[in-house]
């Protein structure tokens, strides 16, 4: 299947030129072949080719190396060989440090040439295969543009298409940046509502005047710089959907304003006196722990019963760390066409640096960080140096001491408590961390009076 | 009536062009005929690499086609070189009208060996058929008992059979069958 590869041969000899390509041709491969370094250039914009047989020396302008240096600006995957009469070791050395992969001595062994461009071949072949591969796996996980293979989202996911034509309201709770919003969108558009509108508010971007109006909108000379009245959020997603993210940091008036429309779909505008009726499945989202929120008095408990009729918890990144490589690579696709950068793959270096990283700011800080690297990075394949900006793994690394001067009662004590604690108060779930049966931790707990 | 001309270029053996005129004929199913020989092609040598080239060799065999002459293969005792290459067996015009094939390297005795005729002559008709399969348009084949395989060696070379693949076969016969259509 060597038709699929172009290969350019340049060179300013005409002969050599040419038997050169005859010779390629022979082989199967489409062959272009220029007579200088800027017909090159020119050309490698127009065609990605696979292979460049560049000749060290040519006149007018620019030899081989600058002529390989501009092609690899615009194809850094590309694999280069440059072609030289007589080898001296500072051009070879040159060559390789500018990126070409071969550099070679003519006249050579047909044997050699033979070998090196199926080698390249045979790596481009696999590099394919793999895009495609991925591209199929990533398919196969993904759902509402959301990727994972993680079981407890797969869970979230036939979740959501159970509830997604029904009314009820849903709350999703999770870290910042574990893609809220997205799976917002995915209830919404899974859904009978999914041809109405999706209308998305950031509670805690607005003041609470502003984020008043912003929802309910406002009549005419309601408040100073209300000119003309304005519909309000609520309005505008009537008969579809409304997103209300970070809930959890709404004034009390709000709170009481939203448990109205949650009990009723009924509001006035600001300022206005006419009750409005609206027909709106209502998303909300928050970081933080509502219930805790609820017993410190800082959360309404009748808003909160009325938001939690069915609840998502999203997992953190780190507690899905199986996707990070599947999301990275999704980005990298992304990215890479977003930005008009070649970057195709990052290394396995790359890869584990990635995962050993805690991610405190989830997905969305991994997708910062890879465009970051991407538009940092020299090469087509990202690897551990362009993610220096992350620095060390905080993760899992830590060298474990022992505190001194404690008992191994204490010792176990503290290990259940914040176990305990780690898994909310699930018995079960600790236990199995643990190793030990629930009988033996509900006999620890009681012995060590663990609060739970 | 087309045919397929083979030209010898110096002096090669008559039973060497009578089992290369054989083989080809076998497999191209083309009227083989034997043109005149040529001196051997002193134009194309190279004094700095005391070889022949084979691309000079085969733009001045484009101007020997004649007539009804749908390919032309030019048969020499010499070693033939491209620049990029320290040797060839031969060279081809892929779909053109003509090819080189250089015996000198497919003699035991190049390598020091002794001399082994029917070994010689086997090879003489497998690279034969390689270049004019060329010709009609057929790229190297991936059976590497195939005349079309790349041999770069000569354990490559002797791992050929002088037949062609099934699937190089149906390919030629394809093309042959549309050169005696068009009447080229």
């Amino acid at each position: 299947m060597n038709q699929h590869w172009n290969i350019l041969v340049v060179d300013d000899e005409e002969i050599m030129r040419e038997s050169m390509a005859a010779w390629l041709r022979e082989d199967g491969y489409t062959v272009d072949a220029v007579v200088s370094g800027r017909k090159a250039i020119e050309k490698a914009v127009a065609i990605n080719y696979a292979i460049y047989f560049i000749d060290l020396k040519m006149p007018g302008g620019i030899d081989g190396i600058e002529t390989m240096m501009e092609i690899r600006k615009l194809h850094p995957e590309a694999s280069v060989i440059i072609i030289t009469a007589y080898a001296t070791v500072d051009t070879a050395i040159t060559a390789m440090k500018e990126g070409a992969q071969e550099y070679i001595v003519k006249p050579c062994n047909p044997e050699e040439i033979s070998l090196l461009v199926s080698r390249i071949i045979k790596v481009k072949n696999l590099q394919r295969e793999n895009v495609i591969l991925r591209k199929k796996l990533s398919r196969q996980y993904s759902f509402h543009d959301i990727i994972s293979k993680n079981p407890k989202m797969h869970d979230i996911f036939k979740l959501i298409q159970e509830i997604s034509s029904l009314k009820s309201t849903v709350l999703i709770q999770g870290e910042s940046g574990t893609g809220k919003e997205l799976i917002a969108r995915a209830i919404h558009f899974s859904g009978d509502r999914a041809g109405r509108t999706f209308i998305p508010v950031s509670c805690a971007a607005l003041a609470e005047t502003l984020l008043e109006s912003e929802l309910f909108g406002h009549e005419k000379g309601s408040f100073t710089g209300a000119s003309a009245q304005k519909k309000g959020k609520f309005e505008m997603a009537n008969g579809g959907t409304i997103f209300l993210d970070e809930i959890g940091d709404i004034s009390s008036k709000l709170q009481m304003d939203l448990l109205r429309v949650l009990q009723e779909r009924k509001f006035y505008r600001v300022g206005g006196t006419q009750e409005l009726e609206v027909d709106v499945r209502v998303i909300a989202a928050t970081h933080r722990d509502l219930l805790q929120a609820v017993q410190e008095g800082r959360f309404r408990d009748d808003l909160y019963y009325r938001l939690n009729v069915i609840t998502i918890h999203l997992p953190s990144l780190r507690d899905r760390r199986e996707d990070i490589p599947l999301l990275a690579r999704h980005f990298i696709e992304r990215l890479s066409h977003e930005l008009s950068r070649t970057v195709a793959d990052i290394s396995e270096g790359g890869l584990k640096l990635l995962m050993d990283y805690d991610w405190p700011g989830n997905v969305r800080e991994l997708e910062n960080a890879l465009e970051r690297a991407i538009v940092t990075c020299r090469s087509s394949i990202l690897s551990e140096e362009d993610f220096q900006f992350l620095g060390k793994p905080k993760n899992g690394k830590k060298e474990w001491s022992v505190p001194g001067n404690v008992t191994l009662d204490e010792l176990e004590k503290q290990v259940i408590a914040a176990t305990i604690e780690r898994t909310h108060g699930n018995i079960k779930e600790a236990a199995a961390i643990l190793g030990i049966d629930r009988s033996t931790l509900y006999d620890r707990i009681k012995r060590y009076s663990i609060p739970r | 009536m087309p045919s397929i001309a083979i030209v010898p270029m110096g002096a090669v053996e008559d039973d060497v062009l009578a089992a290369i005129e054989l083989g080809i004929g076998e497999t191209f199913g083309f009227e083989i005929r034997r043109l005149p020989p040529k001196g051997v092609p002193e134009f194309a040598f190279d004094e700095e690499r005391r070889q022949y080239s084979s691309e000079m060799i085969l733009r001045w065999l484009l101007k020997e086609v004649r007539g009804d002459t749908v390919k032309l293969l030019g048969v020499s005792p010499v070693d033939m070189f491209i620049p990029m290459l320290s040797f060839v067996f031969g060279q081809a015009q892929l779909h053109g009208k003509v090819a080189t094939l250089a015996l000198a390297r497919l003699r035991q005795e190049f390598y020091g060996l002794e001399p082994n005729p029917g070994v010689f002559l086997h090879r003489a008709v497998t690279e034969a058929i390689h270049e004019l399969g060329h010709t009609l348009g057929l790229t190297h084949c991936p059976e590497r008992s195939c005349p079309m395989s790349l041999a770069t060696n000569l354990q490559q070379l002797d791992r050929k059979t002088s037949g062609l693949c099934t699937s190089c076969s149906i390919l030629v016969r394809e093309t042959v069958r549309s050169l005696h259509g068009s009447g080229n």
